[in-house]
């Protein structure tokens, strides 16, 4: 439970637009991704957000198509927010607020096309790959969203894939020592939008998180929304909606950029 | 996605089953359909047909879960599994977990919570048959069930669907719609208050488009909320004109 | 009206199952609207029974607390009645086994001491007409149709227990216990108050309730 002077110091720093932290509005805390710290993994990505830490690594394997998209890759997104990360946090299955997150990152790679998963199929209907993103959070202080799709987009661009052919039998055979990146189409952002009293604000920590009355989670491809997902226990108003989209859609090359830069991707 | 080039609007701008874009299935809403519950409703809307419960204010149990200075609301929602073409294991899975959640928070901004502290409001939603805009449909049923279990609301909770097909946005969205379409984008409002409780988006839209299906959307929701509305003094204000 | 209606626009006071916000007044609950002295009220069709101070209520004992007996009153909050009522002065509750006063399963006719929302209700036997029930029957009905059961100062119950000659007692949280010369008296009284549970908001009831009693009585 928050103590009352704790958030009246919120409150009030709010009301003249600033956030304890000394931040804006509509400022991202400092951003740290560092890649490829799993050698095991075929792909990953540690991001810092401020205190709050999450890793995402990504694993690949041959399986098999869902039926009704036989020519393409599959992509499985899994969270897990374990006791390590926050002393609310308690050991077992993923609860719905992992569920939730691992759920809304899926819809944003998936439905942003990031991933080109039509050359992810090596046989139609039989063989292809699939790639699990698993993301787990390590210090939570609020924004596990945002840190986590971010550090699943940074682990997917870094991550490599053997080659796969199909030798003379129909067999699947992979050449290990030819490695190669995943087909990329594009880089997604994913920006929350928290509203605190009557002021709507980006990347909130876990305090601001704590007394928000909703949150707005959306996924930008370029310059359109690719998915969205209101959350928490109280409404937004019409105009307040369409007003989070647009802050969030002024942010969306600065984090973009961030991903970029961490991952080289687009320099080569 | 396979299907994507499938007609999904005929030549003359119609769907599959005949209806406008703009339009929504007929809904049919019963109050006061299970006994034992303290509200219940039962609603059809097209092919999708939905039971939902409530169950409250009553002592939570596990006692730590109760909160000192409000209700806790419950809501599960679940498939029967006969609902779906192929049987769906009963056992939740986390598609029906995430949205036992949303729908949860969709209905939660509604209800006067500080009037019954430690205790809690429980919200069962059966789907009976799926045919596409469950979760809306489950928020209308919920919603209904709730009042009629005399919870204080502030509004009630009205849902629609809106989608994209072969690039035109839609209302109501069935599964087929759903399944090959572009977009689905559910929402519930509470349309007294102008407020959005539940905003998912599942598809590509310019920001322009949003917005559009933002308007769109919520205009069928003030549909809905009216025929709520109805169902509602049907059960239990009609009645006094008996006699 | 039903939750989130407007009832009405401006300087009104806000009474009970209402809300006002910028100037307007709604409904929270399915009700019937009333304005009284420039208060707009909704009387509620259906909800939960609250507790309110000096409420007569029936309760049945659930459980035993260390001093005291734990009681359901169909609400969402528990009740609880001293033992120190029971047990005799020169005994000591902390010591006495309170089951040898009040057993689980005893139906008890209470009155409701203290109440808020935050904690269990607090009830008395102490004054006349409480205390505990022995035969009779038990049954319940939608505590927010109590208030058309009882009727204008009493008329409804009145004329059920006059016509039946049935013992009823009504507490507000919905049990009602009926107490007649025979079992079919007793099934009148149950049968009466079930049409008026069912009926309660159509007009004319107590004419009808009264000829349906004559009615079956007479047959």
């Amino acid at each position: 439970m928050m103590s009352k002077v704790r958030r009246k110091q919120i409150m009030e720093a709010l009301s003249s637009n600033k956030r304890t932290d000394d931040r804006g509005l509509e400022d991202v805390r400092n951003i740290e991704i560092r890649c490829g710290i799993v050698p095991n993994a075929d792909g990953s990505a540690e991001v810092r957000l401020g205190k709050t830490l999450t890793i995402a690594g990504v694993k690949m394997n041959i399986g098999v198509p869902f039926p009704d998209t036989p020519d393409m890759g599959v992509l499985i997104v899994n969270a897990e927010f374990l006791p390590i990360a926050s002393p609310t946090f308690e050991p077992g299955p993923p609860d719905e607020n992992a569920i939730e997150l691992a759920r809304v990152i899926d819809r944003g790679l998936r439905r942003s096309e990031m991933v080109d998963l039509k050359q992810l199929c090596i046989i139609p209907g039989k063989a292809v790959w699939e790639i699990w993103v698993d993301i787990h959070a390590l210090n939570h202080d609020g924004n596990l969203m945002d840190a986590s799709a971010m550090a699943s987009v940074a682990a997917l661009l870094t991550a490599t894939l053997p080659k796969a052919a199909v030798n003379d039998k129909g067999e699947v055979t992979l050449d290990k020592s030819a490695r190669q990146k995943l087909p990329i189409k594009g880089v997604p952002a994913t920006i929350t939008v928290a509203k605190v009293g009557d002021k709507l604000l980006i990347d909130p920590c876990l305090d601001e998180e704590e007394i928000a009355d909703a949150f707005l989670t959306m996924t930008f491809i370029g310059d359109k929304t690719c998915s969205i997902q209101k959350r928490g226990e109280k409404a937004l108003s019409i105009e307040e909606t369409l007003r989070c989209v647009n802050i969030a859609r002024k942010k969306v090359e600065e984090l973009v950029n961030a991903v970029k830069e961490a991952t080289g991707y687009g320099k080569n | 996605m396979e299907a994507k080039n499938l007609a999904l609007i005929s030549p003359e701008g119609l769907r599959i089953d005949g209806r406008k874009p703009d339009e929504i299935r007929d809904i049919k809403m019963t109050v006061g359909v299970l006994e034992n519950a303290d509200g219940s409703a039962y609603v059809e809307q097209g092919n999708t047909k939905v039971y939902a419960a409530v169950y409250g204010p009553r002592e939570v149990h596990p006692r730590h879960l109760a909160s000192p200075d409000k209700a806790v609301i419950r809501c599960r929602y679940h498939m029967t599994p006969f609902s779906v073409e192929e049987r769906k294991s009963p056992a939740p899975s986390r598609r029906e977990i995430e949205l036992s959640k949303v729908i949860r928070e969709a209905l939660t901004p509604a209800i006067l919570l500080e009037q019954f502290p430690f205790t809690v409001i429980d919200v069962f939603v059966e789907i009976i048959n799926a045919d596409g805009s469950t979760r809306c449909a489950s928020i209308i049923a919920a919603s209904l069930a709730l009042a009629s279990a005399g919870i204080p609301m502030r509004d009630l909770v009205a849902a629609c669907s809106v989608g994209k097909v072969n690039g035109v946005l839609v209302l109501d969205v069935t599964d087929t719609e759903d399944k090959h379409g572009e977009v689905d984008m559910p929402l519930a409002m509470m349309p007294n208050r102008n407020e959005v409780t539940l905003l998912q988006l599942d598809g590509v839209l310019s920001v322009e488009e949003l917005e559009k299906a933002i308007a769109m959307v919520s205009k069928a929701c003030r549909d809905i909320y009216e025929r709520q509305k109805n169902a509602l003094k049907a059960k239990y204000l009609e009645a006094r004109k008996v006699n | 009206m039903v939750p989130g209606e407007l009832l009405a626009e401006g300087d009104y006071g806000v009474g009970s199952y209402t809300y006002r916000e910028n100037g307007r007044i709604y409904s929270i609950t399915i009700g019937i609207v009333e304005y009284k002295k420039g208060v707009i009220r909704v009387v509620p069709l259906q909800g939960p029974y609250i507790p309110k101070v000096g409420d007569v209520v029936i309760g049945i004992v659930t459980d035993f607390l260390p001093t005291a007996y734990v009681l359901d009153i169909n609400s969402h909050y528990k009740a609880v009645l001293q033992a120190s009522e029971f047990v005799p002065p020169r005994k000591s509750v902390l010591t006495e086994d309170l089951a040898k006063y009040l057993d689980i399963g005893e139906t008890m006719v209470c009155k409701v001491a203290k109440f808020d929302k935050y904690s269990d209700a607090l009830l008395t036997c102490r004054d006349k007409d409480l205390g505990r029930l022995i035969d009779g029957r038990l049954i319940k009905i939608n505590p927010a149709k109590i208030p058309r059961l009882i009727g204008r100062k009493g008329s409804m119950v009145n004329l059920i227990k006059k016509e039946t000659g049935c013992k009823i007692i009504v507490g507000q949280n919905g049990y009602i216990w009926i107490k007649g010369k025979e079992p079919k008296l007793e099934d009148l009284a149950e049968k009466a108050i079930r049409k008026v549970e069912q009926e309660a908001h159509t007009s004319g009831l107590t004419q009808q309730i009264q000829s349906m009693l004559q009615v079956e009585k007479g047959g």
